[in-house]
């Protein structure tokens, strides 16, 4: 379970002088649910999902992670968490199962449950073709399954994926939203930020739409429709960003 | 701190680490070759360039003298010397190397002889050019051997005996052992060597390993996962301390086993033809690489925090030359001659190191100074260390964009 509770998180830049990349923040996301952080750049979905995975640190506020505290507690924290994006690269002079041999250990797996671990993440994702092929000559998407493999190998109940289809072709892109539905599936918590409306659509169980570091509005599909008057998503996301952009442009 | 968490990061770093040219280039290939191709190779070098020149038979010009037939004959006899016909761009033949040099006999200078006026005979060469040297040296010798000659024959004359002008002799002795003489000479050079290679085999993987993992996008990776920062910077940190050492380790073989191979050819003789043996014992290797600990851990340190700061590989290229410079300016005051070990100089890093070094290698161990400069440079190393955690903790740096 994920709980965020009046996240904030403020940058200081030398040009624009503070800036509040993350606004009072609050949501909640349970077990087996899809939470998809909708928003647009720079809209503080990716702040918001670092602080989730405690790579950076609320300046107020704070989340709950299976009962963690991301301040108090951050290594439980990430103990509990797979976090996947597109700027989780892979160590490119180590082979895939080198790299993902070298995670199972940082989060504590002895070797022979991280041996198993290994053989039946292989071969769910079909991996064992290329799993002693060093990851600088692997193909985006064998890049993208070790990946996976990586976030999947200490089996953390809450998985958070930043952008992670983000210039990706179809069929990369496809194998990630499988496997955040397999995610699900298994009872995960999972958060998922992205601008693409059609994978939000098709995803998520929970929409958070942010804008400017503030989270605007949420709820199911269905809830948001009936809230906005509005069947297609991108008409309910202009609806609720449009006049906030257009006031911020003025 | 967990240590399993730190060896988990150490062995993986390892195992990029000996995967990487760069790093290979760096750490093993530049110390191992570095002291014999500067040793035995510009030695020897030396030694076939400086025996060609020696075996060339000078072109000199005799400008004047038509008027003391005696002395152009002797010259025009000698075989270490070509004569070649007068030119008035003389001097351009020098200069261009031509001729090896030029000598100018005064108008009537064996008519002066006779009489006992003093002449000057002047030799023109190329300064700093070896064979322009050499040949006016030949000259310069032919000239003293007649001089003498001359001063004999007057003695003859007046029934004197030739030790009326050298009624005694002086000649320099040194006293101190031969390892004392050669460690002197080259004591500061090894100290040196050694500091830059600990540098150098730093500095790559230090880059790599914050810098370059920022570049490559794996600095995300590796903060979500469940170690602390502390241990993190920690593998990190002993990985490239390693590195360091590696190349200390190497220089230091590679070292010994130059002087090993210069000590059984005779490319090292001192002028006075003795040769230069340089006592490395065990003692002063294992000595020269304690000293070198701290230093390397202080490098370590240092590179990997200033590394951080720059977004990609290139970006911390150029922030650490800078770093390059202040590391060789007091590496080379070291080497400068007259530069002792004093307590305020052992409390400067990197140079108090390199004189201390050049103390060992002449065989002379004063403790006191070993001990300071060992425990001001364990805490300089540990403020070091202690500066890359805390820039490890902040994210302006860790994500700076």
């Amino acid at each position: 379970m994920i709980e965020a509770r009046g996240l904030s998180k403020r940058f200081h830049d030398k040009k624009r002088g503070e800036i509040r990349a993350v606004d009072n923040v609050s949501f909640r996301c349970e077990p087996g649910r899809i939470y998809g952080l909708l928003g647009a750049n720079g809209a503080g979905k990716t702040t918001t999902l670092r602080i989730l995975a405690t790579i950076l640190e609320p300046t107020d506020g704070t989340a709950l992670i299976c009962g963690h505290d991301v301040v108090e507690q951050p290594e439980r924290v990430r103990a509990n968490v797979g976090f996947l994006s597109t700027a989780t690269a892979l160590y490119p002079r180590l082979t895939a199962q080198e790299l993902v041999e070298y995670f199972g250990r940082l989060n504590g797996l002895d070797e022979t449950t991280l041996k198993m671990r290994l053989d039946d993440i292989f071969s769910r994702l079909d991996m064992n073709g290329f799993r002693d092929r060093r990851c600088d000559k692997l193909s985006t998407g064998m890049k993208q399954k070790t990946s996976i493999a990586r976030t999947l190998v200490h089996d953390p109940p809450v998985m958070i994926f930043d952008e992670p289809t983000l210039g990706l072709d179809i069929m990369t892109a496809r194998t990630i939203t499988t496997f955040i539905r397999e995610c699900r599936d298994r009872g995960k918590t999972v958060i998922f930020s992205t601008h693409i409306m059609s994978e939000v659509e098709k995803l998520c169980d929970v929409i958070g739409i942010i804008h400017d570091g503030k989270l605007l509005t949420e709820g199911t599909l269905a809830q948001l429709r009936e809230r906005y008057a509005e069947q297609d998503l991108e008409e309910i996301f202009v609806k609720v960003v449009g006049p906030l952009q257009s006031r911020a442009e003025a | 701190m967990n240590l399993n968490a730190v060896g988990i990061v150490y062995r993986k770093e390892f195992t990029e680490w000996v995967r990487d040219r760069r790093t290979l280039i760096s750490t093993v290939l530049v110390p191992l070759f570095l002291f014999p191709l500067m040793m035995v190779g510009f030695s020897a070098l030396a030694v076939v360039m400086v025996g060609k020149a020696e075996k060339e038979t000078p072109k000199i010009m005799i400008l004047g003298g038509e008027d003391s037939p005696q002395l152009i004959a002797s010259i025009k006899k000698l075989d270490s010397l070509e004569i070649v016909p007068y030119a008035p761009n003389w001097k351009d033949e020098i200069s261009n190397k031509d001729i090896r040099a030029a000598v100018e006999i005064p108008k009537g200078f064996e008519k002066s002889l006779e009489t006992g006026r003093s002449e000057t005979v002047k030799i023109y060469f190329y300064d700093g050019e070896m064979k322009s040297s050499f040949g006016a040296n030949r000259l310069e010798k032919f000239m003293k051997d007649y001089r003498d000659s001359v001063v004999k024959d007057r003695l003859a004359a007046k029934n004197l005996p030739a030790s009326v002008l050298s009624p005694f002799a002086i000649k320099q002795e040194n006293v101190a052992p031969p390892e004392k003489v050669s460690g002197a000479t080259f004591g500061s050079f090894i100290g040196y060597t050694v500091i830059i290679l600990c540098m150098t085999g730093a500095m790559y993987p230090a880059i790599d390993l914050t810098a370059g993992e920022k570049e490559r996008g794996t600095m995300e990776t590796i903060l979500s996962s469940p170690i602390s920062r502390m241990d993190l910077v920690l593998g990190k940190f002993l990985l490239v301390f390693s590195a360091s050492l590696a190349t200390a380790i190497l220089s230091v073989i590679s070292m010994g086993t130059s002087f090993a191979i210069l000590g059984h050819s005779n490319l090292m003789n001192s002028s006075g033809g003795q040769t230069l043996a340089l006592n490395l014992g065990l003692l002063s290797v294992v000595s020269v690489f304690v000293m070198a600990l701290p230093l390397a851990f202080l490098f370590s340190a240092v590179l990997m925090t200033i590394a951080l700061f720059a977004k990609s590989y290139k970006e911390a290229q150029s922030y650490l030359t800078p770093m390059t410079f202040l590391i060789v300016i007091p590496a080379v005051a070291s080497v400068m001659p007259g530069v002792e070990l004093t307590p305020k100089l052992a409390l400067i890093p990197v140079l108090n190191t390199s004189l201390v070094c050049k103390e060992i290698i002449s065989g002379t161990y004063h403790w006191n100074s070993i001990a300071l400069i060992f425990a001001s440079t364990c805490v300089y190393a540990a403020a070091a260390l202690f500066l890359a955690f805390k820039t490890f903790q902040r994210e302006s740096v860790l994500f700076r964009s």
